[in-house]
């Protein structure tokens, strides 16, 4: 609503101009190229609908890209899945053009969680959008006095983070899970299972930790978990307040280091599964 | 001693533009002593805001080779004197005279924000009774000087020109602590959406990036906000638990 206040102002700025002196650039296209390199990356592994488990020698490791299975691709047993083999009904359903991927049943909710996350939004809407490209760096003309924010229609739509971030909190349970199970190996000759330690077990486990070092300090479970509130007090609340406040202030490296290591998990399972690597035993 | 080029933004209206200034510069001097000593030096007429020279007045804000920052305190050291050091008046503001801008629309913003409103006194000699930590949160929010560099920087001002519907940081930050206020009974939701109009942020942090005082604007103010703005208007589960929270 108009505050009725005349505001002359002596200049517009065109896109990239700026008396900045430093190398601005430098910062959106690291992100450009590392948030790209992984949309590439988890967009292609997605779409594979293979390799993405691994039992050489007894190992039960999932991709987190993959977690949870809810169905194997038809003609596979991995033994992740909740509800076995993939039903004709789904398949009936599956676009002819497509291989069948489980990941795309899941992966919507991890990608929202990130896609609407405070500190990425902030980060891409400067490396892809140009909105601005940085601090105090001329904008496209065109956006001018047409800029909408997150007040109108797109992004207005940004405010359903909390709602992926309940999906989130789901999620990591069950890559903890995972991690979990990456310690179970079954013997080959006797079928039994029994406790072990693989390089895949501590690949598996850093990804859950990373992932609750960022889902942990977000800014809406912080906000969820106490920031609500004007008043406190000092008991259990507002201990896990000022926990959640700890990790927030770090949140951009734990949302790098998170994106790294869920994007390394993959790749791992996945070369293992391919064979190019093997998995190396330390117990 | 070096002898160092400033290229000053100098004028008014359409006649302004750079020009360029020499002065031989020393150790511990900031951008603010540069600037005096050319106007003792070379030229009288050029015209700057400061006050206390300590960074707690928040006059001298300006843009230094592109960056919003205090003239006194941006040590030239900090600086690549090989080069001309470029200051220019602050941009999202009507431009007055040489560095000087009218920053006074922020003035009539803050008045329009609902003031401070207190619960009833918790004793009966008219006292409060508050924990430190509550109000340790807050209490970040009132280092602010008024420099107004965070809305110099905030692209929604600077380059979309929101004056109009959109606060700025600086009347965030403001917002936040009367709201977070653990005696403060008013509620400034619907403002905050309709006429601060907050959501226009887009998160950018470059607020947070220019504050001399540095309050982390973004993730405890902002965002905060935001959060409980969507509480109120965007969370159909929110409000929904709170039709059967029980009242008091």
């Amino acid at each position: 609503m108009s505050r009725g206040i005349d505001v002359r102002l002596p200049q517009v700025r065109k896109l990239g101009e700026t008396s900045r002196t430093d190398a601005w650039w430098v910062q959106p296209l690291l992100t450009f190229l590392g948030l790209g390199a992984f949309i590439v990356y988890s967009t292609w592994a997605a779409f594979q609908g293979k390799n993405f488990s691994y039992d050489g020698g007894g190992a039960h490791y999932l991709s987190p890209f993959y977690s949870p299975l809810l169905w194997d691709p038809p003609g596979m047993h991995t033994g992740h899945a909740w509800f076995g083999e993939a039903p004709s009904w789904l398949l009936s359903m599956w676009p002819s053009f497509l291989v069948f991927s489980p990941a795309l049943l899941i992966l919507w909710a991890p990608g929202g969680f990130r896609f609407t996350c405070y500190y990425y939004r902030g980060a891409y809407y400067k490396a892809f959008w140009a909105d601005p490209m940085n601090c105090s760096v001329g904008e496209p003309g065109f956006r001018q006095e047409n800029y909408r924010g997150e007040k109108k229609l797109p992004l207005i739509f940004q405010n359903v983070h909390r709602y992926f971030l309940y999906l989130a909190l789901m999620f990591l349970v069950l890559l903890a899970y995972d991690a979990v199970m990456s310690y179970v190996f079954t013997n080959p000759d006797t079928k039994q299972k029994g406790f072990g330690i693989g390089v895949g077990s501590l690949v598996l486990t850093i990804n859950p930790i990373l992932l609750g070092g960022y889902t942990l300090g977000c800014h809406s479970f912080r906000h969820l978990i106490g920031g609500r509130k004007d008043e406190l007090g000092g008991g259990a609340g507002k201990k896990a307040y000022d926990c959640a406040s700890c990790l927030n202030r770090s949140h951009m490296l734990w949302a790098w280091m998170s994106l790294f290591w869920v994007g390394f998990t993959d790749f791992y399972v996945r070369m293992c599964a391919m064979g190019y690597w093997s998995d190396f035993r330390i117990l | 001693m070096t002898n160092a080029m400033f290229r000053v933004w100098k004028g008014q209206g359409e006649q302004a533009s750079f020009k360029d200034y020499h002065t031989d510069v020393t150790g511990g001097m900031v951008v603010l002593d540069a600037i005096h000593q050319i106007q003792a030096e070379t030229e009288p007429t050029l015209a700057c805001r400061w006050n206390c020279k300590a960074g707690k007045c928040g006059s001298c804000s300006a843009e230094i080779n592109g960056k919003p920052r205090l003239m006194c305190m941006t040590r030239l050291d900090t600086l690549d004197l090989s080069m001309p050091v470029i200051v220019e008046p602050m941009k999202s503001f009507p431009h007055i005279k040489d560095l000087v801008a009218d920053v006074s629309w922020n003035y009539e913003v803050k008045k329009r924000i609902k003031p401070f409103r207190p619960r009833k006194p918790d004793a009966p000699d008219g006292t409060w009774r508050m924990q430190q930590s509550d109000v340790d949160r807050v209490q970040e929010f009132r280092k602010c000087i008024e420099c107004f560099l965070c809305q110099n920087v905030c692209h929604v001002l600077r380059d979309h020109h929101k004056h109009d519907e959109f606060a700025g940081p600086r009347h965030f930050v403001y917002t936040a602590a009367l709201e977070m206020h653990p005696l403060d009974t008013e509620d400034r939701t619907a403002y905050l959406k309709d006429e601060e109009g907050l959501g226009y942020c887009n998160i950018t942090k470059c607020c947070t990036k220019v504050c001399p005082e540095h309050i982390t604007i973004t993730d405890n103010a902002i965002i905060p906000l935001k959060e409980r703005v969507v509480d109120e208007f965007y969370d159909p589960l929110t409000r929904l638990f709170r039709i059967f929270k029980p009242k008091g």
